[in-house]
């Protein structure tokens, strides 16, 4: 290792980390936005409103990201109507935004098929209770359904967060210039093969650890109403103690 | 032949070489990955700091970084090595398809290893247990009694790790493997089509994965045959 070829490209390192970072958060919010609506439609009942859902998570989970990549920043531009438009000059001519729309796509198929599990996961009682209670549909998903289903997707989704993380090393490949990409161009200045990508590597780690301890952390609060009490000798006194019953036993959420 | 079709045969004929680096990979992500498992899984403690350090890199940095270490940075590897056993001035160059097999099989390797340690992990301490008893040998019973059962808890995992695999060679298109996406780019310089070629390139992808998911659910009602009552 040559730290001050290390040292040197730290700065630039450093912007390429912030890049990562755009390319991570701003596809990660959208697609998640965007598969809400999605994986409700995937689970309908009625196979025309599930179909098209269907077809595009199949499509984007079957092909490698790289080639959706290509087809937006390269194959567009097959398209005279297209180039001639405003979409053109603002977004479709540069690879920033490419990426973008790309990592979004695909994050998008990944996490709705997630949802698409975590929503059949929802044990069919609780929706029951839900209609029972004279919620309409959206309601029942919005108090009922889609909380659940965040607490029982969310490992999955922190898995999907850091497949999406790594992912986003891709658009080095169509000249975007995050942290792989700034890597990428030190090794062709100085042909020192392991300094730069050792060191962009070692970044990829350290956001890797915080984005997974972040998650971790909303993963907790999630949970809070299912955590266990906090000492047994509490729970056992307050148990026998005199009165009503404690919410916590009452609710019977305590052997969770 | 029109330029068109001549240039759609070609990204055909890279389908060959994604094949074979996943047919390739395979074996080698396997061996890594029960390798891994078993040290993770061992009494020696350095044996599992050494895969607890394996997966961690290999789970927290990209696939394409890790081909870029190791297409870029593995001839010299290679030459020092050579240079130790007294071959000097040896010129030696990683070709793309060996890069892709060493890369990938690294990351298939360090995600199997989570893969196989679960599924020996939930194979219940009873069955080793009668096995003791019966006097098999620490092998015996890995050979008979969990790995038949870690290949069937494992196997919906694996498959997935299939999927990724098999999506993942395109990368391998970027350090010059003539597969099925770099055809298709020059197929798509060529003719100035570009959409048309990467789609056929794309379809070309989801028939190869589609392949692989119906295989593999295959293996997975063979493997559970002797549960399909329970």
């Amino acid at each position: 290792m040559r730290w001050d070829l290390i040292a040197e490209a730290a700065p630039d390192l450093l912007k390429g980390t912030w890049v990562t970072l755009q390319l991570l958060l701003i596809p990660l919010a959208l697609a998640t936005a965007l598969s809400i609506p999605l994986a409700i439609a995937r689970v309908s009942r009625l196979w025309w409103v599930r179909a098209l859902p269907a077809a595009f998570i199949f499509v984007f989970r079957g092909t490698p990201l790289l080639v959706q990549l290509f087809l937006i920043y390269y194959g567009l531009g097959q398209f005279e109507t297209l180039r001639d438009g405003f979409l053109w000059d603002n977004i479709l001519r540069h690879a920033y935004w490419c990426a973008m729309i790309a990592f979004t796509l695909n994050n998008t198929a990944y996490i709705a098929e997630l949802m698409r599990g975590g929503i059949n996961a929802v044990p069919h009682g609780e929706v029951e209770a839900a209609r029972a209670y004279g919620m309409s549909g959206l309601q029942a998903y919005r108090h009922v359904i889609l909380p659940r289903m965040w607490r029982i997707i969310l490992p999955a989704y922190s898995n999907e967060v850091v497949f999406s993380l790594k992912a986003t090393s891709l658009a080095s490949v169509i000249t975007v210039l995050d942290l792989t990409g700034q890597a990428k161009v030190y090794y062709s200045m100085y042909y020192e093969p392991y300094d730069f990508f050792i060191a962009a590597g070692a970044i990829y780690l350290v956001l890797v650890f915080v984005v997974t301890r972040i998650l971790r952390g909303v993963e907790w609060q999630l949970n809070r109403a299912f955590r266990p009490p906090k000492t047994v000798a509490v729970a056992t006194a307050a148990a026998e103690a005199p009165g009503p019953a404690p919410r916590a036993v009452a609710d019977g959420r305590t052997a969770a | 032949m029109e330029p068109t079709w001549a240039y759609g045969w070609m990204i055909v004929q890279g389908a060959g070489w994604t094949l074979a680096l996943v047919l390739t990979v395979i074996p080698v992500g396997l061996l890594l990955g029960l390798l891994g498992a078993a040290a993770k899984l061992s009494p020696f403690a350095p044996l599992r700091w050494v895969a607890d350090g394996y997966t961690t890199f290999i789970r927290g940095i990209p696939e394409l970084l890790i081909i870029f270490l190791v297409f870029f940075g593995g001839s010299r590897v290679v030459m020092w090595l050579l240079e130790g056993i007294g071959l000097p001035d040896v010129r030696v160059d990683i070709n793309p398809f060996v890069a892709g097999v060493i890369a990938l099989g690294l990351v298939q390797g360090g995600f199997a290893t989570e893969v196989f340690r679960a599924a020996i992990q939930s194979v219940p301490r009873g069955q080793i247990e009668a096995a003791e008893a019966c006097g098999f040998t620490r092998w015996q019973i890995f050979r008979h009694v969990t790995l038949p059962q870690v290949w069937r808890i494992a196997l919906p995992s694996l498959g997935n790790l299939l999927q990724i695999l098999i999506k993942d060679t395109a990368l391998i298109s970027v350090v010059g493997l003539a597969d099925i996406m770099r055809n298709a780019q020059i197929g798509a310089g060529a003719t100035k089509e570009p959409f048309t070629f990467l789609l056929m390139a794309g379809a070309l992808y989801l028939m190869i994965t589609t392949v692989a998911t119906t295989g593999i659910a295959l293996m997975e009602k063979r493997a559970n045959r002797a549960y399909r009552r329970a």
